[in-house]
């Protein structure tokens, strides 16, 4: 059995990808992109770590279980769902305003 | 069974990582939005490995199915402008935010697999049930201890859906323009170029219904003085 260590690490080298293209990247598209590639490295920690801890509060929760972790990943998929429909609407408008996508010349409200 | 876990995981995890360093580095939105869909299964895959099948489900669902398929949307929308050309300007800046990120987490990573590894923690996972991370456990979980939240997240969904649209609908005043002006401020020409049509009066291009005049007042004097009938003639003909 993977060691729960080793699903961190992934998680966390996952996350630092993501980092460096959310940092490094200019264009709108990619860094919305990074951004999933980090919530989805947060993910798999989350589930990693359930998987466990499994009877952490074993008290009121079905078959003995916690999936705390799992409803934890649910809630961030479902935010990431509408970060990203935002997120895309966003560019969309940015792009009709200046022709572009490149980060660097949304300026507008610079000085 | 043990070592074939250990290639299963491996080797999702080699994929995921080329996933995601496929987003970071590619040129093309669009192979960066294809490094995006492997992670995305590479992910959905552990996540079976995990015991998190309904998780990997959703994963599958929502990400592949729908936030990859808007992010390619999007993508064909904006075209060839889709993919920026490379700039060298604030390159120097932007490698040094990276490396910063990059080594800081790195160092935070090795702190943490160094104590992990310390202590000796690498315990056997413990063996969940059979119905451990399936619908029924999962949606008992998420409707008796998550309930609040989840309908919080309806709400959430239904106000990024509604600003979604107010954002990416535009100003009023461009569809509010009429089909002509709009025709002209489309088309490729410059607008001194574009020539006035005249205003078709027959056809199914006319804008109004002409009737045909009464034939009696075209008729010339001297033809009703030939014969009483020749207007209707001329009218047939």
């Amino acid at each position: 059995m993977i060691p729960v260590e080793h699903y961190v690490i992934l998680s966390a080298l996952l996350f630092v990808t993501g980092g460096i293209g959310f940092l490094v990247r200019r264009n709108v598209l990619v860094t919305l992109m990074s951004i999933e590639v980090m919530l989805n490295a947060a993910n798999l920690a989350l589930v990693a770590f359930n998987r466990s801890r499994l009877a952490h509060d074993a008290a009121q929760t079905y078959s003995g279980q916690s999936h705390t972790g799992q409803v934890f990943a649910f809630f961030v998929i479902a935010a990431e769902a509408a970060e990203v429909a935002v997120g895309l609407a966003i560019v969309l408008a940015f792009y009709r305003l200046r022709r572009t996508v490149r980060s660097d010349e949304a300026d507008l409200l610079k000085n | 069974m043990n070592t074939l876990g250990t290639i299963y995981f491996y080797g999702l995890a080699l994929l995921a990582l080329g996933g995601a360093a496929g987003v970071v580095v590619s040129k093309n939105p669009i192979r960066g939005a294809m490094g995006l869909l492997l992670l995305i299964l590479s992910i959905a895959g552990l996540f079976l490995a995990l015991h998190a099948q309904f998780l990997a489900a959703i994963q599958l669902i929502v990400y592949a199915g729908a936030i990859v398929v808007l992010f390619l949307f999007v993508i064909m929308l904006l075209g060839p402008s889709a993919a920026t050309p490379s700039d060298r300007r604030g390159i120097v800046v932007r490698i040094f935010g990276g490396a910063l990120f990059a080594l800081a987490s790195i160092a935070a990573l090795w702190r943490v697999v160094a104590v992990a590894m310390e202590a000796h923690r690498e315990l056997p996972m413990p063996q969940p049930d059979a119905s451990f991370g399936g619908i029924d456990a999962f949606g008992s979980a998420l409707f008796a201890d998550a309930l609040v939240p989840f309908e919080l997240s309806s709400g959430l969904l239904i106000v990024a859906v509604v600003g979604a649209l107010a954002v990416a609908r535009g100003r009023q005043g461009q569809a509010s323009m009429s089909r002509s002006e709009l025709d002209v401020a489309r088309s490729p020409f410059p607008k001194e170029a574009v020539r006035e049509l005249p205003e078709l009066t027959s056809g199914v291009f006319s804008h109004e219904i002409h009737l045909p005049e009464p034939e009696e007042t075209r008729v010339e004097a001297p033809l009703r003085g030939a014969a009483s009938t020749t207007p209707l003639k001329e009218s047939a003909s």
